[in-house]
């Protein structure tokens, strides 16, 4: 049931990318970006692709998680390349009917939009997959720490995250409970305009509510009695050190920003 | 150990003397007993189990532990870990999103070093046989085994005392039987003292030390086969006996001759047989 959200579904391994520190991951992930829409050739990106393709394989998270992931974008995909066959011009003419013409200038650059596309799924997933959500939320709650300083409760705001990722899928078996009961006693979720499909949702909702709020309020009073403060200085099991191969992993992808650079790829 | 003087407890909103959630209630609590807390709904169980922990702190009176009142707001974390709580609903109280992540949350919240919070995360999950779900997260988890998660997180703390505020009461059987081998595996093994708040007579016959609650007050206390026994006692109060217990006063009315301290199902049976064979 909890499959179905792709993002943010970590696959436990061992690998090399999985032991990688969440911030230097979030960093390479936005330094591979940078270096994704500043590739202009071929050359480049199918490099790159390749790079992807290599590290997926040393994850050993199966490929099939990543190309799940690629579904989400088929219509962005699709809509991308028919906009570009038919609207760029240049190059030789491919095909003509009637007044629209397809030209290669067109295919070469729609391919290269899906391409990077494709890259863009896969260095994301190849984060989201390899790291738990909540070293993801930690590591993004580092680089949120300067708020702190103009007075924002990075650490609680953090705590806050990763509760809610830790009950998104105790809700998810709620709601799919609750349908259950509403439609045991004659509710009707799937007929109907859009308008009264979403007012048959109420009698799901509402019970929604409540319950998550009985459970906050009980959360709160758990995390109390296990000595839990606000304010209070807090350590983690699992040390946030930055390792010497930390380091390596954000110097090769510096290195092949300043590659791609110098070699005008 | 523990220590309540005194004590009464009146919910905010409520305070008319007439209407206390807890009064006059005077109890020590010993290093490793087993106390089982029996009382109606409303009677106070919870509450009790609540000021022990300094989820809440007492209208009048005071409760010590461990020579600490817990009143005393400096020193309030440290009564939470020599005091933890284990909650009625098994979800409600894990938080984080892995076994290995939630036990070491109390330790966390002590800011201990990683490497000693690793440490006893390991030697607390290998006791409780939860080695092989650490990297689990809770929601795959049965509802016994995130009981024991919770009991893990506690135990962690090396609190000297575990307070359950019915911990079985959403479980199966079989979850239950699990949860109630363990914690009274901790309570022998660990010397760790125990109050245990139950619906289930049968969960408290194992008990050292049975206190039953009303109203608010404490009516009465003592070991398990005295206390069961006045079935006059329970039934007024609107409780039943250990199943042997009310089994047993029905076959004597009919002329059994049995003892009159049984409360083990298994010592019901025992005495049958030899009563047959006397006949």
């Amino acid at each position: 049931m909890s499959r179905s959200i792709t993002l943010g579904q970590y696959f436990p391994g061992q690998s090399m990318i999985h032991c990688l520190n969440p911030r230097m991951k979030l960093l390479s992930l936005l330094l591979v970006l940078v270096l994704l829409f500043s590739l202009q050739t071929y050359v480049g990106l199918a490099t790159l692709l390749l790079i992807a393709i290599f590290l997926i394989v040393t994850t050993r998270v199966p490929m099939r998680y990543f190309l799940r992931g690629l579904r989400p974008v088929l219509y962005i995909a699709i809509f991308a390349l028919v906009i570009y066959f038919f609207f760029t011009s240049g190059g030789v003419v491919l095909l003509r009917i009637g007044f629209i013409t397809v030209e290669s200038e067109g295919v070469r650059e729609g391919i290269f939009i899906i391409l990077r596309l494709i890259s863009l799924v896969f260095f994301s997933l190849l984060l989201t997959l390899t790291t738990t959500p909540l070293s993801l939320t930690h590591g993004l709650g580092y680089f949120l720490r300067p708020l702190r300083y103009i007075g924002l409760p990075t650490e609680e705001v953090a705590m806050i995250m990763a509760i809610a990722l830790r009950f998104i899928p105790t809700l998810m078996e709620e709601s799919q409970r609750l349908m259950r009961a509403q439609l045991s006693r004659g509710a009707d979720f799937e007929t109907g305009s859009i308008f009264k499909r979403a007012k048959s949702l109420i009698p799901l909702i509402v019970p929604l509510f409540v319950s998550a709020f009985r459970r906050a309020d009980e959360l709160a009073l758990a995390m109390e009695a296990r000595g839990y403060r606000i304010g209070a200085t807090r350590t983690r099991i699992h040390e946030d050190l930055i390792a010497p191969r930390d380091w390596a992993a954000l110097g090769m992808v510096l290195g092949l920003l300043v590659a791609s650079l110098v070699l005008g790829l | 150990m523990i220590e309540a003087r005194n004590l009464a407890y009146y919910y905010p909103g409520e305070e008319e003397v007439s209407l206390p959630a807890l009064s006059g209630i005077n109890l020590a609590v010993h290093r490793g007993e087993y106390l089982a807390l029996l009382g109606p709904n409303g009677s106070g169980k919870t509450t009790l189990l609540k000021l022990f922990n300094a989820l809440l702190t007492p209208s009048e009176g005071e409760v010590w532990v461990k020579g600490i009142s817990t009143v005393d707001e400096d020193k309030i974390t440290e009564v939470r870990r020599y005091c933890g709580m284990i909650f009625q609903n098994p979800d409600n109280q894990l938080v984080a999103t892995t076994v290995e992540e939630d036990i070491a949350f109390g330790l966390e919240n002590l800011a201990l070093p990683s490497a000693e919070i690793k440490k006893k995360v390991l030697d607390v999950a290998s006791l409780l046989g939860l080695d092989h779900l650490l990297q689990q997260p809770p929601h795959l988890l049965s509802g016994g085994e995130k009981q024991r998660v919770a009991i893990a997180g506690v135990l962690a703390m090396q609190p000297l005392c575990i307070l359950m505020d019915e911990p079985t009461a959403m479980l199966d059987p079989a979850g239950r039987r699990d949860v109630i081998e363990t914690v009274g595996r901790l309570n022998r093994e660990q010397d760790l003292a125990v109050i245990h708040v139950t619906h289930f007579p049968e969960e408290a016959v194992f008990a050292d030390r049975v206190i039953i609650l009303n109203q608010g007050s404490l009516v009465t206390q003592g070991p398990p086969e005295i206390v069961f026994n006045d079935l006059k006692l329970l039934h007024s109060l609107g409780l039943q006996g250990p199943a042997a217990v009310e089994l047993a006063a029905l076959l004597r009315k009919d002329g059994f001759d049995l003892p009159s301290q049984l409360i083990h199902s298994r010592e019901l049976v025992h005495s049958l047989c030899s009563w047959e064979r006397k006949s």
